[in-house]
């Protein structure tokens, strides 16, 4: 365990922190302003890497791809909320998991029926590949250092709308009380599509963003969206801020985890047991501290005001 | 602690004439999954056996959902793992040559229902969302627990050399017989579940669904309820998870993903929650779909998703409630009110 090694893992715990956080962003917004659980938000992320890669077939240009990839991300969220969404808020969480599910087991056969069921890559973006020399002999790539800083930089433009913006005070005003916020003459359900268009387009973005370094592939939405449930769980539910803290906690923890587990499980015990245990503890570990934080604050680390 | 005097929400009980109407249909389910078999003898259609012998097992697990969702109102999104664990339960003993189901029985329902109790005690501090959340990430845990079992198959899963021998019998290896016995589960279990809604724990149960605050006022100790309901449940999902097992002779982490729990969780609404019989046509239902279906294309599940979304904002009750609409209707119509 070198601490060139343990650099290198933090980096890519936080980069994996970065990414939960832009997909737990808008599901903890949508869950707060319309008390709506969208388990779709994961085949959105997928769907974003799906259109860069689609994008940038037509192109040849990543930077077009990106664009042209939110734009139809938000697009695409705009009109699930018009089509399925909208008919469900006031409705039983039963009936939202329910619906959401069917329209991921769509989205994922959609996908594969277009873009086939094998494996596709998308390339890093030629002025940002290769890595760069963080100190004598710490080699990063930089695109990973790109997902980190965009991934902060979002955070903050989050942090500034929610907190220093008229949309961002109807947005905390609906988290608390909805129905009064359209009482006061507030077009509810404009704000309500905004918001999900908005997380839909943050999900597409994760996606897009890591579609150069993960493979990209039918499914690849629903680990990410257990780990995202994870993040607004431990966060509590509807705060921006918990899903930030939570995120990062996470990202850091399960990658610690499994790039560590057997060498620390080796002070202990036999090296060929450690090898068998530690991966399992390691893929446990996340839910462990779930539980724990659970158990000890059963509403998260910072429960969202009234409710 | 003292029982409520007759709640006005929920009729204690019955009368009698409603009862014996409440339970004709289950029986006739029952009647008509045990003469099955003679139809698909005569029409020598083997494959038939080995779907309906999946639709029981499956419908017991999502009776173990149906007491949970219909009648606690604990929404549990990781039932698969239950599943999964009865499961492996006779996976891993098989391959250290312990193949009684006399062994392996007790032991994949107790690994069930500690594992719900460990679990149980986490998640119902939890309610509402956070419980769908929590329950659905424990059984993910589980799942990528199995995944990490390299001596076990990972992955990959596990082969059985065979099915488990009864007493040292091996009746489950005949289809015929396996048939029978887990419709022989399968009855057992959903009387279990019947006795267990209408007894006093289950009305406890059904008031807490009402109204939790309530009951705790009453002087109901909520949670050790819901502890209680949780386990069973669990422990029915291993019991399933058991047959399953032995009806594939194979043991995988696919049977603890988070899509085969939320499969349980559409079963029930697709046959109608809070019945429990539904539960068992919800299952028949989904199955046979999916079998048809697929049959027509490999991209069934884009239309099978949409459906489900229809079935969701449009249906409310599910094939049960449906049934029971028209025959009011029905009755309406040739003026027996």
């Amino acid at each position: 365990m070198s601490t060139t090694l343990l650099i290198v893992q933090i980096l890519n715990g936080l980069q994996l922190g970065v990414l939960l956080f832009l997909i737990a962003a808008g599901l903890t917004l949508v869950f707060g302003v319309m008390d709506f659980i969208n388990l779709a938000h994961g085949v959105q992320y997928m769907l974003g890497a799906y259109l860069a890669v689609a994008f940038y077939g037509l192109t040849g240009s990543f930077f077009a791809a990106l664009v042209l990839a939110l734009a139809a991300a938000l697009v695409f969220g705009l009109l699930l909320e018009v089509l399925v969404f909208r008919h469900l808020y006031g409705r039983d969480h039963l009936d939202h998991v329910i619906a959401t599910f069917g329209i991921i087991l769509f989205l994922n056969s959609a996908v594969k029926l277009v873009w086939g069921a094998a494996p596709l890559s998308l390339p890093v973006p030629e002025a940002l590949s290769g890595s760069v020399a963080l100190a004598p002999g710490l080699l990063y790539p930089v695109w990973r250092l790109v997902i980190i800083g965009s991934g902060l930089a979002v955070a903050l433009l989050l942090y500034v709308l929610v907190s220093r913006t008229r949309i961002g005070m109807l947005v905390r005003a609906g988290a608390t009380n909805a129905e009064m916020v359209g009482a006061l003459g507030v077009d509810i359900r404009r704000l309500f599509s905004l918001v999900f268009g908005f997380g839909a387009m943050l999900a597409g973005f994760a996606g897009i963003m890591i579609a150069p370094i993960l493979s990209v592939e039918p499914g690849m939405g629903d680990t990410i969206l257990i780990l995202a449930f994870v993040v607004i769980v431990i966060g509590g539910i509807g705060s921006i801020r918990g899903a930030f803290v939570a995120a990062l906690l996470i990202g850091l923890v399960d990658t610690l985890g499994r790039s560590f587990s057997v060498d620390i499980l080796r002070l202990f015990m036999a090296s060929s047991t450690a090898r068998t245990v530690g991966p399992a503890l390691a893929s446990m570990l996340i839910y462990l501290l779930m539980a724990v934080v659970l158990y000890v604050r059963p509403t998260g680390l910072f429960p969202a005001k009234g409710r | 602690m003292k029982a409520p005097s007759a709640s006005p929400s929920a009729p204690v009980t019955s009368p009698p004439r409603s009862r014996l109407r409440s339970l004709a249909l289950p029986a006739l389910l029952f009647v008509a999954l045990a003469i099955l078999p003679l139809a698909a003898l005569a029409a020598s259609a083997g494959y038939v056996l080995d779907l309906f012998t999946r639709v029981m097992i499956f419908s017991v697990a999502a009776l173990s959902v149906d007491l949970l969702i219909g009648y606690a109102a604990l929404v549990t999104f990781g039932q698969a793992a239950f599943v999964g664990i009865g499961a492996y339960a006779v996976g891993i003993l098989s391959s250290h040559g312990i193949t009684d189901a006399l062994v392996a029985l007790p032991v994949a329902m107790t690994a069930a229902g500690l594992f719900a109790l460990l679990t149980g005690i986490v998640c119902l501090r939890t309610k509402g969302v956070y419980f769908i959340m929590i329950t659905l990430a424990f059984g993910q845990m589980a799942f990528f627990t199995a995944s990490s079992l390299a001596p076990y198959g990972g992955d990959d899963g596990l082969t059985l050399a065979d099915r488990n021998t009864l007493a040292g019998l091996a009746l489950f290896g005949r289809p015929l017989v396996f048939y029978y016995v887990v419709l022989a589960v399968l009855i057992a279990s959903y009387a279990l579940c019947r006795s267990l809604v209408a007894s006093r724990f289950g009305r406890v149960l059904r008031g807490t669904k009402e109204n939790a605050l309530r009951m705790t006022t009453l002087g109901f100790r909520v949670y050790r309820f819901q502890l209680v309901a949780y386990v069973i449940a669990g422990m029915l999902s291993g019991l399933a998870g058991f047959l399953l097992a032995n009806a594939t002779e194979f043991v995988s982490p696919a049977y603890m993903s988070w899509q085969r729990s939320g499969e349980l969780i559409i079963m029930v609404l697709l046959g109608g929650i809070g019945t429990l019989h539904g539960a068992i046509v919800g299952a028949a239902a989904f199955l046979l779909l999916e079998e048809w279906l697929a049959g027509f294309t490999e991209h069934w599940k884009m239309i099978f998703g949409p459906l489900l979304v229809l079935v969701v904002v449009f249906v409310r009750g599910g094939l049960i409630g449906i049934a029971a609409a028209l025959g009011r209707a029905v009755a309406r119509r040739f003026g027996r009110g």
